[in-house]
């Protein structure tokens, strides 16, 4: 079946068997090898992506059920070679070791922040939640995903002082 | 890795065409919409439909509104949109409290509230909900629509009283005619398991204080989510008193069945939805104090 999907911004065609889930699609057909089969089974959380802007295990979603809507993956984060700052928190914060879960942790943390700005360290567990880590204990995620809230309050606040002072309105 | 078997995959996109497919394909056939449960039973080849027919197109299945003193809740409306509905708070307290239980929020955000009920697993936050708050499901076959009450709907684990043509539209909310609150109490394992047991307790009063409508339902403790009848009965018509939640937490696991299994006893189980009655009662009293008089 013929499939049209955005991802990271970009329109892909592809033709894929209706039972190839979404992950296997990313991985292999697109080769946007960032997003990571953990456990295969909806538990662990590795294979987390945004779709339609919303936190999704992609193993439990077929890539025909894509078809027509927009995804976005761990690598959509970077922009023109610089880091997201949940990237450059992640990396400060040393929020990972082995690294195999954080594409998952940084799209559901992306995705809480999207919506909430400023959450507090329960409400980051509780985004969290189904996210499963095995090395780190989760302490230093939690501080991470809080420094890049300050950081993206930050440069939110930079561009509203960029755009006063250039006389630009930012509405 | 870890795929289904292969399947013919229709995308319907309205109702009408759904069931006119469901009714060529019979029990070749399954319906997706989140596919949370669905696609893993698949995956584990526990389930193998030849035919998938996937709902997520039909405009119609989505979204909620309020007629006829009921919330109709469209099948698509996934657990997430239920958990976030502020505006739903005052008159359906219970349906973001028992949202924000089920799974984890990546699943919270695929799933959907009648695809959970039409799986009809006996642990299912759903059910229990709207157990207590006394829903019926909105089919639609061949022959036209009609109404399921939740305590006609539920016939074993994982099977319903849905015929093998029917589709599940809507469930439809009873709108509170007075002061209501409402709790969803679980105890899991691990964040985003499945319930140890669970009870769903919603109240509404009437002028007088008293409780004017009371279900409860329990979850995880028997074949299919099940009403706690004596407990009703016995909270229809009283005040919230210490007399009262004391009488009707006892009586709530008398009509639990739980079994002995990896989460717990059975003992255990019967005392857990003893405690959480208590413990919801006590709240939902402290909540509604104040905008009823005392009795």
């Amino acid at each position: 079946m013929n499939i049209r999907v955005k991802v990271n911004g970009r329109l892909y065609e592809a033709d894929v068997e209706p039972r190839t889930l979404l992950a296997y699609f990313l991985r292999e057909q697109l080769n946007l090898t960032g997003t990571h089969i953990g456990c295969d089974t909806t538990t662990c959380g590795a294979c987390t992506v945004l779709f339609d802007g919303k936190p999704i295990k992609s193993c439990t979603v077929l890539a025909v059920q894509a078809d027509g809507h927009e995804v976005m993956t761990v690598e959509g984060l970077e922009s023109n070679g610089q880091l997201h700052p949940l990237q450059s928190a992640f990396w400060e914060d040393h929020a990972l070791q082995c690294g195999y879960c954080t594409p998952g942790m940084l799209m559901a943390a992306y995705g809480l922040l999207q919506t909430n700005p400023a959450p507090t360290d329960v409400e980051i567990r509780e985004a969290l939640s189904g996210n499963i880590c095995r090395c780190t204990g989760y302490m230093n995620i939690v501080k991470a995903v809080q420094n890049a809230a300050r950081k993206m309050a930050g440069e939110n606040q930079e561009a509203i002082e960029e755009a006063a002072a250039s006389g630009t309105s930012t509405d | 890795m870890v795929f289904p078997n292969a399947f013919k995959y229709e995308v319907p996109t309205s109702v009408d065409e759904a069931v006119r497919l469901m009714t060529e394909y019979g029990y070749d056939s399954k319906v997706l919409a989140g596919g949370q449960s669905l696609l893993p039973m698949m995956k584990l080849r526990i389930a193998a439909p030849a035919v998938l027919i996937d709902v997520n197109g039909i405009q119609d299945l989505k979204g909620w509104r309020e007629a006829d003193g009921k919330l109709r809740i469209g099948a698509l409306v996934r657990h997430a949109e239920l958990e976030h509905a502020s505006e739903l708070d005052d008159k359906y307290p219970l349906l973001s409290r028992t949202a924000r239980w089920i799974a984890d929020p990546p699943i919270r955000n695929r799933g959907t509230i009648c695809g959970s009920l039409v799986h009809a697993d006996p642990g299912s936050d759903w059910g229990a909900a709207m157990i207590a708050l006394r829903a019926e499901v909105e089919v639609q076959g061949t022959e036209g629509n009609r109404l399921i009450p939740i305590d006609e709907f539920f016939v074993d684990t994982f099977a319903t009283s849905l015929n093998e043509n029917e589709l599940a539209v809507a469930v439809h909310v009873p709108t509170p005619g007075g002061p209501v609150a409402a709790r969803y109490m679980k105890l899991e394992r691990r964040a985003g398991d499945f319930a140890i047991a669970a009870l769903a307790v919603h109240i509404v009063l009437d002028s007088e204080g008293r409780v004017a409508e009371g279900g409860i339902g329990i979850g995880a403790c028997g074949p299919i989510p099940l009403r706690a009848t004596k407990a009703e009965e016995a909270l229809i018509g009283q005040p919230i008193t210490e007399e009262t939640i004391a009488t009707v937490s006892r009586l709530v696991p008398e009509d639990a069945d739980p079994a002995d299994d990896l989460r717990g006893s059975a003992a255990y189980k019967r005392d857990l939805l003893r405690v959480f009655a208590a413990r919801a009662l006590r709240e939902i009293a402290e909540e509604l104090h104040g905008r009823v008089g005392d009795e």
